[in-house]
């Protein structure tokens, strides 16, 4: 693969992801694993427009970052005193936990390069497409009409449960 | 950028995600480890959809560079409601218990 600036960008995207998500899993401070998260999810949407999945990288930055980050962040904020802030990590645990998803990460490495069909399928250099329309029409008169359908009565339940169980109890 | 690179990376977020679910001692970062394998998970059915193509549906191929798209965006609707809930059980937890160490809240334990 020659070195372009298009392979240049890709690879700045994929070790500020990786870096970022071995920032969330090894820092100390909650909220500094929270920024470094934000990293992360950006990452993930840079890597989707490689992918040629413009309108998901929107979404991704304006659910995840916009909404689940912003949650995430009133959840630490709520919760947290100034001491639980840190984060306690038993040294055993800490050993048991590195070793089983160090060995996961090397049978999915395994798996991946030893795979005959995935092989060789390399970006084939058509450009950029607009997705966003073709998305609606599957979603709103094709295939996905159902499962759209359901997916807005999910979140509709889980914000009346989220709200139910978040309230303070109503005394008679 | 092949397809394997994209898998490389979507594992290497598995595993730390699973990580952070194994050894974290607070119930919010077992969340953002959550996030990580959910991540992991969307942006391989993107690079899955976007390389490989079904061989009898060459006509429908268009459609087919769509499906894992849509998947991960029902993945993301997916992981806000989750979001949404766990922190709500959180919020009850702390008010309960005034800690969300996952190791403390063990009332049911005989």
């Amino acid at each position: 693969m020659e070195f372009t600036l298009k392979t240049f960008i890709f690879y700045g995207f994929a070790l500020s992801t990786i870096a970022s998500a071995l920032a969330v899993v090894t820092v100390r401070n909650i909220v500094h694993a929270a920024f470094a998260l934000m990293v992360t999810l950006f990452g993930v949407a840079g890597l989707y427009v490689f992918l040629q999945a413009d309108f998901l990288a929107a979404t991704q930055v304006i659910v995840y970052v916009g909404g689940i980050l912003v949650l995430i962040l009133f959840g630490v904020m709520m919760t947290s005193g100034r001491l639980e802030m840190r984060i306690h990590i038993e040294r055993g645990q800490l050993l048991l936990g590195a070793g089983i998803s160090f060995a996961l990460l090397m049978l999915l490495l395994t798996v991946i390069a030893n795979t005959p069909i995935w092989k060789n399928l390399t970006d084939d250099g058509t450009p950029l497409s607009p997705t966003t329309e073709r998305i609606g029409q599957l979603i709103l008169n094709e295939k996905f009409l159902l499962p759209f359908e359901v997916v807005s009565v999910l979140l509709l339940v889980a914000l009346i449960g989220a709200a139910l169980i978040s309230r303070k109890e109503v005394r008679e | 950028m092949s397809l394997q690179h994209y898998l490389v990376i979507s594992s290497i977020l598995f595993s730390l995600g699973i990580f952070a679910v194994l050894t974290r001692k607070n119930a919010i970062s077992i969340l953002m480890g959550i996030e990580l394998i959910l991540n992991s998970c969307n942006l391989n059915f993107v690079a899955f959809s976007r390389f490989i193509t079904p061989a009898e549906s060459i006509v429908g191929s268009e459609v087919f560079r769509f499906d894992g798209q849509i998947i991960a965006i029902f993945g993301i609707v997916l992981a806000a409601a989750e979001a949404a809930v766990f922190l709500a059980i959180i919020l009850a937890i702390y008010r309960e218990f005034g800690s969300i160490r996952p190791d403390e809240v063990d009332t049911l334990k005989g």
